[in-house]
């Protein structure tokens, strides 16, 4: 898949026009361990590159969510809110977080292929 | 300091633990399956635990030891029979816990097991207090194993034949391999189940025989959403030298004989805080929703006035939604009470709530 973008906070971005797609990598839910709590950003609410965009919380530990692109935020996953085990099942496909409108699609050249975001992974081991 | 190490240490790694660092030791905090199965499957199968961290200390001594000891703890340790276990806490003089413990009578003295951060200053307190009269050690020779949930009396007696026939809260020597293990029908789970001290060179091949025989290894995390289900204090969390055991609500552990007689370290304090009641009491928290509330979480009332903190909190596996245990004013301290936690800016609803979250499992007890 082409279209998706990786970030070094371990979120994907599935680009489809001018809507992203975001979620958290399977390598972020395998650190995290079983999650069982998620705040998603509020529909029509804008976020910043890198800004906060929603927790997560494990059994252990509570951990923020980052935006890989500005935007609006067009949906949230209600699915997730109400089973947050869904994003340890099938994290990069069915348990999306939100859909954004892209402000500035420039921003996407910051992020990693997936060949190298699998070596990103890999070497930082976190 | 260099980490330390427990005797299943490769046994955790062959089993694709992850570790952590906890008091010192490298511990498996949950296994390739995760704390939720590792949870549930305590709760219905068989848990392995290696809490070979947690101090094993022996104190030698005839009847002046349980003397000594009696000024020192508030149980009636002299009518205590052979082989009989009770849950009690080292305190300093104005009753504030130095830790949690169990202690168990043994023909030739008391085994005290203690927690891992606090074992090395349970060690000087108690040898001060005991003038260095009697014969005391810290066994780090030993392994301690707790074996917890409903299937593991099948499986360890299959292992060791008779044990079945413990009581809860009761011990005795079983021979392994030509060795003595002393096992204790007890456990920090909400669960029946055993803790199995064992030689440290054949703590690994005794593991073994529990997994052959259908016991899995679990997990520091399992282990903490396990006690709290169970409603059970944990030392750092809702106990510390600023809290008493009247306030953490373990006036069920001073034994009724101690309470009227006084005379143990802490006695005054306790005393007068059962008359005149306690500030603030430790709790059970129900948030509404799936909101979490973790240690440090302030507490509101309704008028959102400050009432005290979270000291422990996390999602309960087997009841299925988030569960905390905290400190409030004894006035807001009242089942069904509606308070507000603060997460992250933000109120959010919740209700004070009676303990234990999980109804235990322990089979009949036997005192």
């Amino acid at each position: 898949m082409s279209d998706v973008k990786y970030s070094k906070e371990h979120e994907w971005i599935k680009v489809e026009g001018d809507i992203g797609t975001i979620g958290i990598t399977q390598h972020a839910t395998e650190m995290l361990g079983d999650i069982v709590f998620v705040e998603l950003p509020d529909v029509g609410s804008s976020v910043e590159k890198d800004g906060n965009a929603g927790v997560v919380e494990s059994t252990k530990a509570a951990s923020d969510v980052y935006t890989p692109i500005s935007g609006e935020i067009m949906e949230n996953n209600q699915a997730i809110v109400d089973d947050p085990g869904k994003i340890n099942s099938d994290p990069e496909n069915e348990a999306w977080f939100f859909k954004l409108k892209i402000k500035d699609s420039s921003e996407l050249d910051s992020l990693m292929n997936k060949e190298e975001y699998d070596k990103f992974a890999k070497e930082s081991g976190n | 300091m260099e980490i330390k190490k427990t005797s299943l240490n490769k046994l955790h790694q062959d089993n694709k633990a992850k570790f952590v660092e906890f008091a010192g030791y490298e511990m498996p905090i949950q296994y390739s399956s995760g704390i939720i199965e590792e949870h549930k499957f305590t709760r219905s199968n068989s848990g392995i635990f290696d809490v070979s961290h947690m101090g094993q200390l022996f104190i030698y001594g005839d009847e002046n030891l349980t003397n000594d000891l009696e000024d020192i703890f508030p149980l009636d340790l002299k009518n205590l029979k052979l082989n009989s276990s009770k849950y009690s806490f080292l305190m300093n003089n104005e009753a504030g816990i130095h830790d949690d413990l169990i202690i168990t009578k043994l023909e030739e003295g008391f085994l005290i097991i203690l927690n891992a951060a606090c074992k090395d200053n349970d060690f000087k307190i108690l040898s001060s207090l005991l003038k260095d009269k009697y014969k005391m050690v810290m066994d780090d020779e030993r392994s301690l194993i707790a074996i917890q949930g409903p299937k593991s009396v099948e499986i360890l007696n299959l292992i060791l034949k008779t044990v079945a026939d413990l009581n809860f809260m009761s011990g005795n020597w079983f021979t392994y391999k030509d060795q003595k293990l002393y096992v204790t029908r007890s456990g920090y789970t909400g669960e029946d189940g055993f803790e199995v001290s064992i030689s440290n060179e054949l703590a690994e091949v005794f593991t073994n025989e529990l997994l052959v025989n259908g016991a899995k290894l679990i997990g520091l995390g399992a282990r903490d959403t396990l006690r709290l289900e169970a409603g059970l204090c944990l030392y750092g969390h809702e106990l510390s030298t600023d809290t008493t055991p009247i306030e953490a609500n373990l006036k069920w552990a001073i034994s009724k004989e101690r309470l009227n007689s006084g005379g143990f370290i802490g006695s005054n304090n306790i005393i007068s805080q059962i008359k005149d009641g306690a500030k603030k009491i430790r709790v059970g928290i129900k948030p509404e929703g799936r909101l979490i509330a973790r240690e440090k979480t302030k507490i509101y009332s309704e008028s959102e006035v400050i009432i005290g903190e979270v000291t422990s909190g996390t999602f309960g596996p087997s009841v299925n939604g988030p569960i905390a245990m905290g400190f409030v004013d004894q006035e807001f301290s009242k089942k069904e009470t509606k308070i507000l936690l603060e997460v992250r800016g933000k109120k959010y609803p919740a209700n004070i709530c009676g303990l234990p979250f999980y109804k235990k499992n322990y089979v009949k007890g036997a005192n």
